[in-house]
């Protein structure tokens, strides 16, 4: 019962599905469901869910918005969107049979690597390409290696650190259940909890935090 | 000594020495991240939102440890077989 190895599930086309897959593909589709439902009859006057709703986006924006200098309606589709997938993936472990698929090192690495298109993404978008790459000449030509690879490396940390918190969280309810027995496990699964929603936290500020450093220093534009 | 019980060895050092120093900084770190929020509360939300982002840093060293010790024992690329 390695952490490291993949469970196939089933074959698609001859490409095998594992089971990390095919739970990030049911996460997907219950956020995208849950979202439409939710913003199907948007009032002036909320009603009780789109409170909530209005509460969430606010607090991630407002999140955001201390940050970076930018307008923060800029990143908040993205950063958004990975914190609630995140969580949302996170907190799989909790429901019976199904198994986190954040807790698997090829969903950890996938996110890093959607991060890592995103800081470049944004980078260019706001500061053009010209504009981007001098930021990795900055504050000197010398540092560009130290920069190029400082790039990496906190890529690969961002990624072990969210495999190995949430991999560890779900480990070790299976080790302590196979040792010791049924129920005891209960309070270590109420700690996963909290640090699933911790690591989701921490994960979308970092590639806030990220994205706003991959920026050339320029002074923020208006918010209208 | 095969390569198997050095290799657990190994790996429960790695998780010692891995976990006691991080755990000793993120005490640190959080202890005056308290005592500065004490001292200002008005600037309690920046404060533990950097604290957040460092222990986030802290505690990858403790992770790094953590991700030798399993590839040691699950995924050894010395151990036959």
């Amino acid at each position: 019962m390695s952490p490291l190895e993949t469970t196939e599930l089933f074959h698609l086309g001859g490409v095998a599905i594992s089971r990390a897959v095919a739970t990030t593909w049911g996460i997907m589709a219950l956020l995208a469901v849950v979202s439409v439902i939710v913003t199907r009859r948007l009032r002036i006057v909320p009603t009780r869910w789109q409170t909530v709703l209005e509460l969430f986006v606010q607090a991630i924006e407002k999140t955001i918005g201390e940050i970076t200098s930018h307008p923060p309606k800029l990143f908040l589709p993205f950063l958004g969107s990975l914190f609630l997938f995140l969580v949302a993936a996170n907190l799989a472990s909790i429901v019976p049979g199904v198994y986190s698929p954040t807790a698997q090192v090829e969903t950890a690495a996938a996110l890093a690597a959607v991060v890592f298109v995103a800081v470049h993404y944004f980078g260019i978008r706001i500061s053009g390409v010209r504009g981007h790459l001098r930021t990795y000449a900055e504050p000197s030509i010398l540092t560009l290696p130290l920069n190029v690879i400082g790039e990496l490396t906190r890529t690969f940390a961002l990624m072990v650190r969210l495999f190995g918190n949430i991999m560890s969280g779900q480990f070790l309810v299976v080790v302590i259940l196979a040792v010791v027995g049924l129920l005891v496990p209960v309070p270590l699964m109420a700690l996963g909890i909290v640090i699933g929603i911790i690591q989701a936290y921490i994960f979308t500020v970092l590639a806030a935090v990220f994205i706003a450093a991959g920026l050339a220093d320029r002074p923020a534009k208006e918010t209208p | 000594m095969t390569i198997e019980m050095l290799s657990i060895i190994a790996a429960t050092v790695a998780v010692t020495i891995g976990s006691i120093l991080p755990a000793h900084a993120e005490g640190r770190a959080v202890a005056s991240a308290l005592e500065s929020i004490a001292r200002q509360p008005e600037s309690a939300g920046s404060i533990s939102r950097t604290l957040f982002v460092g222990l986030a840093m802290i505690e990858t060293t403790a992770i790094y440890c953590l991700v030798i010790a399993l590839i040691l024992l699950f995924a050894n690329p010395f151990a036959g077989g």
